[in-house]
């Protein structure tokens, strides 16, 4: 009864254990992909970032410094991130998706002159912050998996080398335990096998002997009956 | 995590006036009702303390989606920076004008090439 139980844990270990191992490869595989990703957007975000720059700094020569005029203007974002989710494997993995309201945000910015320049830069920082949001979805994927990866990883590996030694050492315990059972009791059957044998050779011997004696003891005078009581007088009896 | 990052839809910049500026002008800028900006500009007489609360309060906003930070002002709260592990708000380095990018001090790339094994 244990031992089934324990063999079907074992099973379950074992089916468990690859089902982990194949989400781990699936998950892997996909963390190479964004890893690869991560690291070629990092690179083009400074590109693109430059650009930027350099198109706010046309902005300041043709209007002035308008920082400061941009600063105290923020008030609502137009420029927002919607939340979407996929799923690798049983993971949710967020992706930012740019969810953008034309707002009437800065237009007096650069009335005077600049305000193409102005425009310009809005567009240019616009794309910037697009890639930076999309880099940004792809290092949170990037970070989320590493955490799952990980702990996927610790259970594969507490399963490979924690439960299923445990449960295979308690069916060779069990087994042996068993075999052990199985020698003592064969060799108790044995040993009352051998004591039956040698109970009935010892009655058939006693049973041989006895006839043999009956055979032998009964003498022939004997045979015929119990004697003549009166013939012989009895000292002690007084009539 | 499904209903966590549902609500979260604001960007937050931690940067150099240009920087800030820039994002702004793209349309990020958000100021509450109680007056709490999503942006800060960091320049030469900006304590540490202050960027530290900064980036505090931003990380632990509930309506940040992804945080910017200057790379030059996140090399100066790097041990803050280095910590955080959080996947939300998502924390992204970005280059300023004046510091051209160094990804060697990225502390996301750091992962990603030890990743690698480089």
């Amino acid at each position: 009864m244990a031992l089934t139980n324990t063999k079907l844990r074992l099973k379950g270990a074992q089916t468990g254990h690859s089902l982990l191992a194949k989400k781990r490869d699936a998950l892997t595989t996909r963390f190479r992909a964004i890893l690869r990703r991560v690291d070629e957007a990092k690179r083009k975000m400074g590109r693109v970032m430059q650009l930027a720059s350099f198109s706010l700094a046309e902005v300041t020569y043709a209007t002035g410094d308008i920082s400061y005029l941009v600063q105290e203007q923020a008030k609502s974002a137009s420029f927002k991130v919607k939340a979407k989710q996929e799923n690798v494997s049983g993971v949710v993995l967020p992706a930012f998706e740019v969810d953008r309201v034309s707002g009437s945000d800065f237009n007096l910015t650069g009335l005077g002159r600049g305000g193409q320049q102005v425009l310009r830069a809005k567009e240019v920082y616009a794309k910037a912050v697009e890639t930076l949001v999309d880099l940004a979805s792809l290092q949170t994927a990037f970070m989320i998996l590493d955490e799952v990866i990980r702990a996927t990883n610790r259970r594969v590996n507490a399963i490979e080398h924690v439960v299923i030694p445990r449960l295979e050492n308690t069916i060779k315990y069990i087994t042996s335990e068993l075999d052990e059972m199985d020698r003592e009791e064969f060799f108790r059957l044995k040993k009352v096998q051998g004591k039956k044998k040698r109970d009935a050779e010892a009655t058939e011997a006693a049973r041989k002997n006895k006839e043999a004696a009956e055979l032998v003891e009964v003498p022939p005078d004997l045979a015929g009956g119990g004697g003549d009581l009166l013939g012989s007088k009895d000292e002690d009896v007084i009539f | 995590m499904a209903a966590l990052s549902q609500d979260r839809n604001l960007l937050a910049v931690i940067g150099d006036e240009d920087t800030v500026t820039g994002m702004l002008l793209a349309g990020i800028g958000n100021v509450s009702q109680n007056q709490k900006k999503n942006f800060l500009v960091v320049d030469s007489k900006t304590q540490i303390p202050t960027i530290e609360a900064a980036f505090e309060e931003f990380t632990q906003r509930k309506d940040i989606a992804i945080l910017f930070i200057n790379q030059h002002v996140a090399e100066k709260i790097r041990p803050m920076v280095d910590k955080y592990q959080e996947p939300f708000p998502a924390l992204l380095e970005i280059p300023s004008k004046d510091h051209p990018y160094d990804p060697s001090k990225d502390s996301i790339l750091k992962r990603v090439h030890k990743l690698f094994g480089e």
